[in-house]
């Protein structure tokens, strides 16, 4: 039984920053209707930047602050720059460009900081806390307080919030959206800027555990991308639900299979939802007028 | 003074000359028709009214402000507001829900309010649904309310778009093409909604391809032809112009000259 506990935590905690990084996604998504491949670079930024703000002697909640604001501006910048010069290009293409995107940031990443494997202090110490026989790292549970926080708040900004639902009015018909007076220039960048903000905070929230690296994005972007798929890209629940679930899946097949299976699970789960149910545990089917 | 002045508007792609030199203005209450054969520059223009297309040459002025090339968001909030011919809805929405979505140019109050739900953001939220229930009523969709907007008959379509433009509260409401794609009787319907609507003091712009329609209902006619005004006036003068008949000729002469008629 300590055993299973273990696994669970563990997998709660990792499953925790998918989640988040899943809530990045669909936020871009619900907004362009894109999925953002670069998502795992604003991961990233906001771990490196926080850790160099902080070896530059600023103390650490100000680090964090400055990553979390330059992740957003960087993000406003990212969509300025290639999603808002190729609009009417076709979503795929768009795609391909975050990628591309993605890579330039790993690039220049590695060329501004560096190639090592950084670390800042926990938040609350690292004397792990006992629950039910298996332990967990008092960071873990920021991570996973972190996610259900982001998650609630936006639930309600896209049910309750005049800018959440323009978000979504973007998304299912921009012409339409401009026509009652949206300026969905200004969702797109705001979109942008929200996600990479919360991508940064789940970058914060986990480095002091799993450490941070210019290359940490790549394969945090494709477990988010996973989670989304799972939960259902574009709803905020889903991406909780999912990013948790594929958590759990990882650290179980790690603990009774073999963890050089670990990495597979995204894949096969990746495969699983594209083949038996494309639109995911909580999407909804989509359809099409001709 | 005119509501909508629009001067020398013009527009090509690449040699062709889409649109050249068309101008017209339009007063509170007034329906105006824009006409011409398939290809002559209508819809074109209504682009470039609305801010899809940003004009080559001339001005449009919007009760007294220019507006020319100014994206379509921001004419909205000055109260111009438009249908499209080939429909732009919100599929995934409900029908009231599209209306609603209308509403929020005017529906504005602080964040937090709506955040934690109190009563304020609430009874703004009901206050808009009411009203959007009363446009519905208005165009007769009201018992489609809940129903998914991508299920309805184009038709229907034509006249939630209508219901959604008027939640702006719009001066200026261009329509493009609201008969088409309905019945005599949907058709006939439309025709009274836009009269009434002209009575209430918006100034309707309007392509249309049902003559009969276009005759009854206007004030002023614009005849396009290649992208050009070659005449403008009341339905009677325009109908007897020989240069409409001639632009017309094989194609919807017989209709004109019935019409009138």
């Amino acid at each position: 039984m300590p055993e299973l506990m273990q696994f669970l935590l563990s997998g709660a905690t990792v499953g925790a920053v998918y989640a988040l990084v899943a809530l990045g996604f669909t936020i871009v998504y619900n907004a362009s209707n894109v999925v953002n491949f670069a998502q795992g670079e604003f991961v990233m930024l906001g771990g490196m930047i926080t850790v160099f703000a902080f070896q530059a002697g600023l103390p650490l909640p100000l680090a964090v602050l400055i990553a979390i604001l330059a992740a957003a501006v960087i993000g406003v910048g990212f969509n300025k720059l290639t999603i808002e010069v190729a609009r009417g290009a076709p979503v795929v293409s768009l795609i391909i460009i975050t990628v591309g995107a993605s890579i330039f940031i790993q690039g220049v990443a590695q060329v501004v900081f560096d190639k090592q494997l950084h670390r800042f202090p926990s938040f609350s110490g690292d004397d792990p806390i006992r629950i039910l026989g298996a332990t967990i790292l008092p960071q873990s549970l920021w991570v996973i307080v972190g996610a259900i926080v982001v998650f609630i708040g936006l639930w309600a900004f896209f049910t309750r919030t005049l800018v959440g639902r323009a978000v979504l009015a973007t998304s299912n018909n921009r012409i339409a959206a401009q026509l009652v007076g949206i300026n969905t220039t200004f969702i797109m960048a705001f979109s942008f800027g929200l996600s990479a903000a919360i991508g940064a905070l789940a970058g914060v929230l986990i480095t002091p555990i799993t450490l941070t690296s210019y290359q940490v994005g790549i394969s945090l972007a494709l477990k988010g991308f996973a989670a989304a798929m799972l939960g259902g890209m574009g709803n905020p629940m889903g991406a909780l639900v999912g990013g948790i679930l594929l958590g759990l899946l990882e650290s179980l097949t790690a603990g009774y299979i073999s963890s050089q299976y670990k990495d597979a699970v995204a894949f096969i789960v990746i495969l699983t939802v594209l083949f038996a149910f494309p639109q995911g545990l909580f999407g909804r089917s989509s359809m099409e007028r001709v | 003074m005119s509501l909508l002045a629009v001067e020398g508007l013009g527009i090509s792609f690449g040699e062709l000359h889409a649109v050249r030199n068309v101008g017209f203005s339009m007063k509170p209450g007034e329906i105006v028709s824009v006409i011409g054969p398939n290809g002559a520059g209508k819809t074109t223009l209504f682009n470039m009214i609305s801010g899809i297309y940003l004009p080559k040459s001339g001005t449009v002025h919007l009760g007294g402000e220019d507006v020319t090339g100014m994206s379509p968001h921001l004419l909205a909030r000055r109260g111009l507001s438009r249908t499209f011919q080939n429909l732009q809805i919100f599929q995934a929405m409900t029908v009231l829900e599209n209306v609603m979505v209308g509403y929020h140019l005017h529906e504005r109050g602080p964040v937090i309010a709506d955040l934690l739900g109190l009563s304020s953001s609430r009874r703004r939220s009901h206050e808009a649904e009411e009203k959007a229930r009363m446009l519905l009523e208005r165009v007769g969709l009201v018992r489609a309310a809940e129903k998914e907007a991508g299920s309805l008959s184009y038709g229907a379509l034509k006249r939630l778009e209508i219901a959604r433009a008027l939640a702006l509260k719009p001066k200026v409401l261009l329509l493009d093409e609201p008969a088409a794609g309905c019945n005599a009787v949907e058709t006939e319907e439309i025709d009274h909604l836009i009269a009434e609507l002209a009575a209430d003091g918006i100034a309707i712009l309007l392509v249309e391809h049902d003559m009969k329609m276009v005759m009854r209902i206007s004030n002023h006619i614009v005849v396009l032809d290649f992208g050009e005004k070659i005449a403008e006036g009341d339905p009677a003068t325009v109908s007897r112009n020989p240069r409409v008949i001639q632009a017309y000729l094989g194609t919807q002469a017989a209709e004109v000259t019935y019409a009138v008629g």
